[in-house]
C-alpha cells in the first residue's frame, strides 16, 4: 500500500492550531437532537465532531481517556 | 360444551372452516384512518405481523398532537424524541403504505372484505422525487400562520410540517386558484408576481409573467385586466392594479441592456408549421410549438410584426419600442418570419411541406354601416386609418373630424385625429354608460378636448362635391327596450334631425377578418358570422392540418384572448405533429378562491389588512399630451409598486409564483396537481383519527385570541419546546417578555354544558406543563385553577406531588369563570378565593400570563364523515363501541382507537391502537402475507478477501451542503485518501436516479465499501444500505458523514471551516468503513404458541385473541375456576354487566379448541427468549408438563386491598366497596339498611393515599347509583380527595349528583374519622352506632355523620406473589408493584425483556373494559413474533469473545433487557467453565455490555472498539491515518 503520510501533513497543516472536541452521542436522542439544531441552522463551533452511537452506555472511560491521550481538547457525552 | 348448541353469531372471533364458501375471501390488507400515535402503531403492528396496511392521515405529515408537544409526562421525555423512531419506522415500513391530504368516504362491503373510498387532496410537490432539501422555502414570497406551532410563528406556503416529519417531504398549502389567475384567459398568476413585486423581486416576477404570456409589456399597458375585474380586494375597496404591476416589472427589466436569446435547436426539422399572420397569436403559437423543436414559418402581409398590437393601438397608448421588442425575442428563439408576405393559398403550402397550418390573420378589415353616403371619399374606417398613422402614412383630415363609435378603438381613432391637429366629434347611438370603451379612455378623450355626442345617431353622410364632405345629419336617440348585448335600443327621436359639418368621418364601428386568401374549395370551412369555423377545444379546421385561433374565429377580442388562443392552437398543432390525438384528456378544473365581504372584513378587523385605495397612476397633463405621441400614462415606480403589491390579498395562500419550481433541483413540483379519488380493497378498518382542541375563542370569558398573554395548553406546549416559535424560552405574546406569574384555567372546553366529559388529560398535562416551565425558570410563580385533579394513572399521583412539594406549583380548588384585562401592560386579573381560611371570600389576583387547558372535542367535519359511514356515536360525538367488543364501533370489522372513542391519554390510545390491530387481525388471520411484498435482493458478494476500495459520495443536496461549503474540494479530498478508489460528488444523493447511480457505481468499480457525505444517518442510512445491497454489497459495509445537518447547516457562516470540517467527518467515516466487516442476519425459528399466566379477563380475552388466529395457548391459572376479578364484580356500568362478560368469555374459551387450560396450575420454571421459550407448569397434583412457546402474556391479575384502615374488620357494618356490590345481588343488604338510612363512602384508602387506583371513584359511583337505584331514600355521602373519573365516565358523575348523592371533598390534612361506640353489654357488634367526622372545605367546619353503612373504596394492590413471579420471568415490577413496562408512554403492553408482554390488574388497576383493551394489545404484540415462521437475529449486535470472559456477572447486571446469561458448561479465560452468551435474538445492541466489560471480552457489531478508534484517531492524527486502516 502507498504511504499516505506525506500526504496527510501537507494538506491538514492548517488544522495544527485547531481545537477538537469529540461528542458521542446517543443517536435516539443527542444525535437527533444535533440533527435537528441543523434543521433549525442554530450555530455552534466548527470544532465540535459527533460521533454517532447506538446508546451513550456503549461509551467506555478506556475510550474517553484514549482519546484525550491522542490530542482531543474536550470530550461530550451526550444521551 | 356442545359446539351445535351455540348460535353461530357469538362465536364472532372464531373461523368456522365450515363457513369458509360462503363468505367472500378474507382480505389481507387494513385501513387505519389517522397517521396520530395511535394509528402509528396500529399500523405498525399490522404491518408486522403480515398485513398490508394503508395509513390515510388528513395533514401533510403523520405524528399527530403527539408531535406538537414538548414534553410528555409522567417521565418528562421529550415527546419528539419518543415519537421520532415510530415516525421513522412507519415511514420505511415496507407493508405500510402513507396516504397523505387524505381522507375516506365511504365504507362498503362487509367484516373482512371492505371498499373504501379515499380522498386525497393535492399536496403539489410529488413525495417519491422530493428529497427535503429546502430550496423551495428559501425561494418562496408567501409567509402564512404556521398551524403546526398554532400560530405563534410564521412559515412559508410550501412547508415541511415540522423538521422530523414523515413523509420527509415538502407541501404547498394551497387555498385554491386565484381568481385573478382564474379570470385570466392564459391563467396569469397574478398573485404570484404580485407577491414577488412585493419583495423587490423584479427578474423571478418578471419571470412567472413571461411563462404564461410572451407579450407582458404590452399586456401591461392595453390588457382589458378581467384579473382586476375578478379581485376579491373589490369586495373591500379597490381591485389591485395588477395591469400597472405587470407594466411595472416589464419595464424594469427592459431598462436593463436586453441579452442576447440563443436560437433553439431544431429537433424535428421535418415537421414544418407555417403560421399565417404575426400577430399576438400567431406569434405565441410559434413561440409554443419552436420551443418543442419544430420549425416554424411565420408569414405577415404588413411590412411589420406586431399585428393590430403593431399597426391598430396609438403610439401613445403603446410604444412601438416594447412591441418591437417582445417580437424581437420570439423571432430570436428561430422562428422565420416573412414580412410583406401575403398567402394567397392554402395548398401551396402544403405542397412546400409545411405539416400544419395555422391561421392566426386577425380582424383587419373595418366595417362601414349602411347609411347613406358611408362610401363616400373622406368617410374612413378605424383599422386603415389607424394603420396607416402607424405606418407614418398621415392622412389628410382637413380641419374637423366626426368619429363613430365609442368602444375603445373609437377613442383611439378621436385621439388620434386629435393629435393630427384637427378638432374631433365622437358620434354614438346610445347612452355614455353603454359604451364599451373604458372609463379612463373616456376620461382621456375629454381631457384632451375631444367633443361628445352621445345618444346621437348617424343617418347621412353629405358630400361637399370635390371629394370634400359636407358633414353628417344626425337624429337625436331615446333608451328603448334592453336588447340582447344587455343594453337599451336606442330609438330615433322624431324630428330631431340636426347637421354635423365635418370634413372627415371615420367609422369605428368593428372590425373582421379578411379572409379572401381562402377559396371555396380549400376544404376550410367559413362561418356565417365570416370568421373560420373550428372545433372549439382543439382548434382544428375542417381541413386536416388547418388550424386556426384568435380573432380570425373570435371577430374582434382583446389581446389576451389572442394570446391565449394562440396557447391553445399550438396545444392542438403539437400533439397533431406527435400525431396523438388532438382532445387531450380532460383534467379537472382546478377550485377557485372566493372570498367573502365578511371574510375580508374579519382579516381587517384582525388587522391583518388594512383598508387602502389604489396606489394612483402618473400620467402627463392633457396640455402636453395633445400634440404629439409620447405615452400618456406612466408606470409605478419601485416604492409604489411595492406599496401597491401590499395590498394584495393572497386569496390562494399559495400564489403560483412558480419560484420553487425553479429552485427545485428535482423536478417535484407541480402546481396543477388536482385532488383525486381511489378505492381500496382493505380486510378491516381502524379510525384513529384523534380530536381536535376546544377552539378557545369559543369561550368569550376567558379573552382568547382578545387578550394577548392568553394561550392555550397546546399554544405553551410549543413556547416551552425547543424547536418551537421562541426556542424554548417562554415569552409572553404582548412584549415578550419572561411571564413571573402564571395561571393555569383548567377543564376550557372540558366538564361543562356543551362538554358534559372530561377530556382526561388536562390535569396532568397543566401539571406538566408548569413543571417543566420552573425547570427552565425557578422563580416562575404558576397556579392551576381546577375542580379536581385527575391524576388517576401509573405515576401521575406522584408526579403531581413533585410538582407540588418540590417544584412549589400551587393548586387551587376552583373553577375560574372568567378573567379580565388590566388597563396597561396586558396582564391579567383573576377573581376567586384567595384566602384558604376564608373560602367564601372572593379576591382578585393578577397574572402576567394565563394558560387555557383546552379539551378534547370531536371535530365536525368527523361528525360528518362518522354518519356518512353509518357509524354509531355518543351524544358528544365519540365513537359508540359495541359492548361485547370494546374497540369494534357499530359497523362490524370496523374498529376504533384513541380519542376518538373517548378522551384520553398516549399509554391507552397506543394500548387501544394495539388491541384494534389485535381485534383486526383476529379475523384475517388466514388473509396474512397475502398482500405484502418482500424485496429481493441479489445474492450478496463475498468481499471477505479483497483489500477495501471504498467510494465516496458526497452529496450537494442542492444548495443545502454546496451553498455552505465546497464540496468539489471535499471531494477531491476524498479521492486523495487512502484506500478510496472512487468519488464524486451528486446534486442530490438520495434522489431516485442517484440511488440507482451509487449501486452503478459499486458494480462498475468493484467498490466494498461505501461513504456517503450528505445528511443524517438516522434517516438516510437504510436507504443507502438498499443501494448498495442491490449491488450485492453487505448492508454493514457502509457508512455516513454527516456533513449537512451537522457541518453545513451549522457553521453556514464560515465557509472555510465548514469546509474543512466536512473533510474531518469524511476522513473519520472513510477510517471506521475501512474497518468495517459484513454482519448477517441469522434466522431463528419461532415456536408458534403463547403461554397466557391468569384466567381472568385479561388473560381469556388475550387468549381468545391468539387463538383465533390459528396459535394454540396454554393457559394457566391458579384458581380451579377461570373469571379473577370478574368473579367478585357485579354492579353494572354503562350498562355492561360484568358477570355477563364473565359469561361470555367463559362460553368462548371453552368453545375454543386452541386454548388449553391448565386450572389450578402455576409456571415453576421458564427459560429461553422471545420465540423460544420452555416453562414448566406444575398442576395442583403435582405433576409438571413442560411447553414449549414463542411468547408470554402476564396477566395475574390484582387484587382487593383489604387492610385495617378506618376500621374495616372491626366492625360489620364497614365493608369494602366489593362486598358492597356483592350485597346488592343478595338480601343481606336490606336486613342491615333501613330505606331511608344513611351511607358513607370513604374513597383513597391505605396504598391509595400512595397511588391513585384509577378504579375506586367509578366504582363508588355505579355502586352508589345502584344503591340509590334500589333505595331511592338512602342518603349516600361520599368523602373523596378528587373525584377521578375520566372521559365519558364523567356523565356519571353528574348522574349520580342529580340523584341527591353529597360529596364532600377533604384534603390531607382533614381525612377523614371512622369511630364506633364501645360496645355495651347490650349492643351486638352490629348495633354499635358508627360514627364518621369530617371536614367540609367549602364552609372550613367540622362535620359528622351517624351512617348504617360505611363503605370503603379499597384500592387493587399487585398480588402478594408478583415479586417472585418477576423473578422468575426476568421482569421488572414497579415502586408499588405492579408490572414495569418497557415505556411507559409508547410501550405500554411490553415488558423490557422481549417476547414477555402484560395485560390487567398487574399492569395496573383499570376497569373490566379496559382490561380487556389492554389484553386485546398484549395478543396484537404477541402475535408480531407468532406471525413469523422464523426471527431475524443478528447485525449490529453485542458478541462475546468467550475465551475471554471471566464470567464476572457484569454483563448479565448491567443490560437492561436482561439479555445476557452465563452458559455454564462453556469455558471461559483460562479454560474455566462459565462464560457469558449474548442471545442475538434479542440483543438490543445498545453496547452498555461491551462498555462495563472489564475483560473487554464483548464488542458491539458496526461500533466495535476499533472502529470507535478508527474514527477518532482519523480526526487527531490524520498523519497516522493509514495506520488506523485496514
Amino acid at each position: 500500500m502507498p504511504d499516505f503520510r506525506q500526504w496527510s501533513i501537507n494538506s491538514v497543516s492548517t488544522e495544527a492550531d485547531q481545537i477538537q472536541i469529540i461528542a458521542y452521542c446517543c443517536q435516539h436522542c443527542a444525535y437527533a437532537a444535533a440533527d435537528l439544531a441543523g434543521g433549525l441552522r442554530m450555530q455552534y463551533s466548527p470544532s465540535v465532531k459527533i460521533v454517532e452511537l447506538p446508546c451513550s452506555g456503549r461509551m467506555d472511560v478506556i475510550a474517553l481517556l484514549e482519546a484525550l491521550e491522542q490530542g482531543a481538547d474536550g470530550i461530550l457525552v451526550a444521551g | 360444551m356442545d359446539n351445535g348448541s351455540i348460535p353461530s353469531s357469538s362465536i364472532d372471533t372464531f373461523i368456522d372452516p365450515r363457513n369458509k364458501t360462503n363468505q367472500p375471501p378474507r382480505i389481507g390488507s387494513v385501513l387505519v384512518l389517522g397517521g396520530g400515535i395511535a394509528g402509528m402503531q396500529s399500523a405498525l403492528d399490522l404491518a408486522d405481523q403480515g398485513f398490508k396496511v394503508y395509513l390515510v392521515e388528513n395533514q401533510s405529515a403523520i405524528g399527530g398532537k403527539m408531535a406538537q408537544l414538548d414534553k410528555t409526562f409522567p417521565t418528562n421525555d421529550c415527546a419528539m424524541c419518543n415519537i421520532s423512531p415510530k415516525l421513522v419506522e412507519t415511514g420505511r415500513h415496507p407493508n405500510i403504505e402513507i396516504i397523505t391530504n387524505a381522507t375516506i368516504h365511504q365504507i362498503s362491503g362487509e367484516k373482512g372484505n371492505f371498499s373504501v373510498q379515499v380522498w386525497q387532496e393535492p399536496r403539489y410537490i410529488d413525495i417519491e422525487k422530493c428529497v427535503a432539501c429546502n430550496d423551495c422555502v428559501e425561494v418562496c414570497p408567501v409567509i402564512v400562520p404556521d398551524i403546526f406551532n398554532e400560530d405563534l410563528a410564521k412559515r412559508t406556503a410550501v412547508y415541511k410540517r415540522y423538521p422530523q416529519a414523515i413523509p420527509n417531504a415538502y407541501a404547498i398549502q394551497k387555498a385554491g386558484v386565484a381568481p385573478c389567475r382564474d379570470a385570466c384567459p392564459t391563467g396569469q398568476r397574478a398573485q404570484g408576481y404580485i407577491a414577488l413585486i412585493r419583495e423587490g423581486r423584479w427578474e423571478d416576477a418578471f419571470r412567472v409573467i413571461k411563462m404564461d404570456n410572451p407579450f407582458p409589456g404590452i399586456c401591461g399597458r392595453i390588457c382589458n385586466h378581467r384579473c382586476e375585474d375578478a379581485c376579491n380586494r373589490a369586495k373591500l375597496d379597490e381591485p389591485i392594479n395588477i395591469r400597472a404591476l405587470k407594466r411595472f416589472v416589464t419595464d424594469k427589466i427592459y431598462e436593463q441592456p436586453r441579452e442576447p436569446i440563443a436560437p433553439l435547436e431544431i429537433t424535428h426539422p421535418e415537421k414544418k408549421v407555417a403560421i399565417i399572420g404575426a400577430g399576438p397569436c400567431g406569434l405565441t403559437a410559434a413561440q409554443d410549438i419552436i420551443y418543442q423543436g419544430y420549425p416554424v414559418t411565420v408569414f405577415e402581409s404588413l411590412p411589420v410584426a406586431g399585428g393590430m398590437l403593431r399597426v391598430g393601438v396609438p403610439e401613445y397608448r403603446l410604444p412601438t419600442a416594447i412591441v418591437d421588442r417582445e417580437v424581437q425575442d420570439i423571432v430570436d428563439l428561430g422562428v422565420d418570419l416573412q414580412l410583406n408576405h401575403r398567402v394567397d393559398d392554402l395548398d401551396s403550402l402544403f405542397e412546400d411541406g409545411y405539416q400544419a397550418v395555422l391561421i392566426a390573420a386577425g380582424a383587419h378589415e373595418g366595417v362601414r354601416p349602411p347609411i347613406p353616403g358611408a362610401s363616400l371619399e373622406g368617410v374612413l374606417v378605424s383599422t386603415n386609418f389607424l394603420r396607416d398613422v402607424r405606418l407614418g402614412k398621415m392622412p389628410d383630415l382637413g380641419k374637423k373630424v366626426v368619429v363613430v363609435g365609442a368602444g375603445d378603438v373609437a377613442m383611439d381613432v378621436a385621439r388620434t385625429a386629435l393629435r393630427l391637429q384637427t378638432e374631433v366629434h365622437v358620434v354614438y347611438r346610445r347612452r355614455e354608460q353603454d359604451a364599451s370603451a373604458g372609463e379612463e379612455e373616456i376620461r382621456h378623450a375629454r381631457e384632451e378636448g375631444i367633443h361628445f355626442h352621445f345618444q346621437t345617431n348617424p343617418a347621412e353622410i353629405i358630400s361637399a362635391g370635390n371629394g370634400n364632405l359636407a358633414g353628417m345629419w344626425c337624429e337625436d336617440t331615446e333608451p328603448g327596450v334592453v336588447d340582447k348585448s344587455g343594453r337599451p335600443r336606442p330609438v330615433p327621436v322624431p324630428d330631431s334631425k340636426h347637421f354635423l359639418d365635418c370634413d372627415t368621418v371615420i367609422f369605428a364601428v368593428g372590425q373582421r377578418a379578411g379572409l379572401a386568401f381562402i377559396p371555396d374549395d380549400a376544404g376550410v370551412g367559413i362561418t356565417g358570422e365570416n370568421t373560420i369555423a373550428i372545433n372549439p377545444n382543439t382548434f382544428a379546421a375542417t381541413r386536416e392540418g388547418v388550424f386556426a385561433a384568435g380573432d380570425s374565429i373570435y371577430g374582434t377580442a382583446y389581446v389576451i384572448e389572442a394570446i391565449s388562443s394562440g396557447h391553445t392552437a399550438a396545444r392542438s398543432i403539437i400533439r397533431f405533429l406527435q400525431g396523438k390525438h388532438l382532445e387531450p384528456a380532460r383534467t379537472p378544473p382546478l377550485p377557485v378562491v372566493e372570498l367573502s365581504r365578511h371574510d375580508i372584513e374579519e382579516r381587517v378587523s384582525r388587522g391583518e389588512v388594512e383598508r387602502k385605495a389604489r396606489v394612483p397612476l402618473p400620467e402627463i397633463d392633457p396640455e402636453s399630451r395633445r400634440d404629439n405621441f409620447r405615452e400618456v400614462v406612466l408606470g409605478y415606480d419601485d416604492a409604489r409598486a411595492m406599496e401597491e403589491a401590499a395590498r394584495c390579498l393572497a386569496c390562494g395562500i399559495c400564489s403560483e409564483c412558480m419560484s420553487c419550481v425553479f429552485a427545485c433541483g428535482t423536478n417535484a413540483i407541480d402546481h396543477d396537481m388536482v385532488a383525486s379519488g381511489r378505492t381500496l380493497q382493505v380486510g378491516g378498518v381502524i379510525l384513529a383519527p384523534g380530536y381536535q382542541t376546544f377552539q378557545a375563542e369559543k369561550a368569550e370569558e376567558y379573552g382568547f385570541g382578545r387578550y394577548p398573554n392568553v394561550v392555550t395548553s397546546i399554544q405553551f406546549e410549543r413556547l416551552l419546546s425547543a424547536s418551537g416559535p421562541t426556542m424554548g424560552h417562554i415569552q409572553r405574546p404582548s412584549d415578550g417578555k419572561l411571564p413571573r406569574r402564571i395561571a393555569f384555567l383548567q377543564c376550557i372546553g372540558s366538564r361543562d354544558q356543551e362538554h358534559p366529559y372530561c377530556s382526561s388529560v388536562c390535569c396532568m398535562a397543566a401539571t406538566k406543563e408548569a413543571l417543566i416551565a420552573k425547570e427552565h425558570h425557578p422563580e416562575l410563580d404558576i397556579h392551576i385553577f381546577q375542580m379536581d385533579l385527575r391524576a388517576f394513572s401509573k405515576g401521575y399521583w406522584g408526579y403531581y406531588n413533585r410538582a407540588k412539594d418540590q417544584y412549589g406549583i400551587q393548586y387551587h380548588y376552583c373553577r375560574v369563570s372568567s378573567l379580565s384585562e388590566t388597563a396597561s401592560g396586558n396582564n391579567l386579573v383573576i377573581k376567586f378565593p384567595t384566602n384558604a381560611e376564608q373560602p367564601s371570600t372572593i379576591g382578585t389576583d393578577v397574572f402576567d400570563m394565563v394558560v387555557l387547558s383546552v379539551g378534547m372535542e370531536i371535530p365536525a367535519n368527523l361528525k360528518l364523515l362518522a354518519q356518512q359511514l353509518g357509524l354509531d356515536l355518543t351524544e358528544n360525538g365519540f365513537c359508540q363501541c359495541l359492548p361485547d367488543s370494546p374497540l369494534e364501533t357499530s359497523l362490524p370489522g370496523v374498529f376504533a382507537a384513541g380519542a376518538f372513542r373517548g378522551p384520553k391519554d398516549i399509554p391507552e390510545s397506543v394500548i387501544e391502537a394495539s388491541g384494534a390491530a389485535g381485534a383486526a387481525a383476529a379475523f384475517l388471520g388466514e388473509a396474512r402475507n397475502t398482500r405484502t411484498t418482500r424485496r429481493i435482493y441479489p445474492e450478496e458478494r463475498d468481499t471477505s478477501c479483497q483489500p477495501p476500495r471504498i467510494g465516496v459520495f458526497v452529496c450537494h443536496c442542492g444548495t443545502n451542503i454546496g451553498g455552505y461549503l465546497d464540496v468539489d474540494e471535499v471531494t477531491r479530498y476524498a479521492s486523495s485518501l487512502p484506500q478510496v478508489v472512487h468519488a464524486e460528488s451528486n446534486l442530490y444523493s438520495c434522489s431516485q436516479d442517484s440511488i440507482k447511480h451509487i449501486t452503478q457505481r459499486v458494480l462498475e468499480e468493484d467498490l466494498n465499501r461505501v461513504v456517503v457525505a450528505s445528511c443524517s444517518p438516522l434517516t438516510h442510512r437504510p436507504l443507502f444500505q438498499d443501494s448498495i445491497r442491490d449491488a450485492g454489497l453487505n448492508p454493514y459495509l457502509f457508512e455516513m458523514a454527516n456533513i449537512r445537518n451537522q457541518c453545513s447547516w451549522v457553521h453556514s457562516d464560515d465557509n472555510l471551516a465548514a469546509t474543512r470540517k466536512a473533510k474531518e467527518l469524511l476522513r473519520m467515516a472513510v477510517a471506521k468503513v475501512s474497518r468495517h466487516t459484513p454482519q448477517y442476519m441469522i434466522d431463528v425459528p419461532v415456536q408458534k404458541s403463547a403461554l397466557v399466566l391468569g384466567g381472568g379477563a385479561a388473560g381469556m380475552t388475550a387468549s381468545l385473541t391468539l387463538a383465533s388466529q390459528g396459535f394454540p395457548v396454554h393457559l394457566v391459572e391458579k384458581e380451579e375456576q377461570l373469571g379473577g376479578q370478574l368473579t367478585r364484580l357485579f354492579t353494572p356500568l354503562n350498562n355492561h354487566h360484568p358477570q355477563q362478560v364473565l359469561t361470555d368469555l367463559l362460553r368462548k374459551v371453552n368453545d375454543q379448541p386452541l386454548i388449553t387450560q391448565h386450572m389450578g396450575s402455576r409456571v415453576i420454571g421458564t427459560s429461553g427468549f422471545k420465540g423460544n421459550f420452555t416453562s414448566q407448569i406444575e398442576n395442583s397434583a403435582g405433576e409438571v408438563l413442560s411447553v414449549r412457546h414463542g411468547v408470554t402474556i402476564l396477566a395475574t391479575g390484582g387484587e382487593e386491598y383489604r387492610g385495617p384502615d378506618y376500621g374495616y374488620g372491626t366492625h360489620p357494618r364497614i365493608i369494602t366497596q366489593q362486598d358492597l356490590e356483592k350485597r346488592l345481588t343478595d338480601d343481606t343488604l336490606s336486613k342491615t339498611l333501613p330505606a331511608n338510612g344513611s351511607v358513607v363512602m370513604i374513597q383513597c384508602v391505605g396504598p391509595a393515599e400512595r397511588y391513585c387506583s384509577r378504579i375506586c371513584c367509578t366504582t363508588a359511583l355505579k355502586n352508589a347509583l345502584a344503591l340509590k337505584q334500589a333505595y331511592p331514600a338512602l342518603n349516600i355521602r361520599i368523602l373523596y380527595k378528587d373525584i377521578r373519573v375520566y372521559g365519558l365516565t364523567e356523565q356519571l358523575y353528574t348522574d349520580v349528583r342529580d340523584l341527591g348523592v353529597l360529596f364532600f371533598r377533604y384534603d390531607e390534612g382533614h381525612k377523614p374519622e371512622v369511630e364506633a361506640s364501645s360496645p355495651g353489654a347490650s349492643l351486638t357488634s352490629n348495633e354499635r352506632e358508627l360514627v364518621v367526622k369530617g371536614w367540609d372545605l367549602s364552609l372550613n367546619r367540622p362535620i359528622v355523620f351517624n351512617p348504617d353503612l360505611v363503605v370503603l373504596s379499597m384500592p387493587v394492590i399487585p398480588r402478594g406473589d408478583m415479586k417472585k413471579l418477576a423473578n422468575l420471568f426476568k421482569v421488572s415490577l414497579d415502586q408499588d408493584g405492579f408490572f414495569l413496562e418497557a415505556h411507559v408512554k409508547l410501550r405500554p403492553v411490553d415488558f423490557a425483556t422481549e417476547g414477555i408482554y402484560m395485560a390487567g390488574l398487574a399492569h395496573y388497576p383499570k376497569l373490566i373494559e379496559e382490561s380487556i383493551i389492554q389484553a386485546q394489545a398484549a395478543a396484537s404484540r404477541a402475535s408480531i413474533v407468532l406471525s413469523k415462521d422464523t426471527l431475524k437475529a443478528g447485525g449490529s449486535v453485542s458478541v462475546v469473545t468467550q475465551n475471554q470472559c471471566t464470567g464476572c456477572l457484569t454483563c448479565v447486571r448491567v443490560c437492561p433487557f436482561e439479555v445476557p446469561v452465563i452458559q455454564k458448561d462453556v469455558p471461559g479465560a483460562g479454560g474455566i467453565l462459565g462464560a457469558a452468551y449474548i442471545e442475538p435474538a434479542v440483543c438490543q445492541g445498545c453496547g452498555i455490555c461491551v462498555a462495563e466489560c472489564p475483560a473487554q471480552a464483548i464488542d458491539l457489531m458496526y461500533y466495535t472498539d476499533s472502529q470507535l478508534k478508527a474514527k477518532v484517531a482519523a480526526l487527531l492524527n490524520p498523519a497516522d491515518l493509514t495506520l488506523h486502516m485496514i
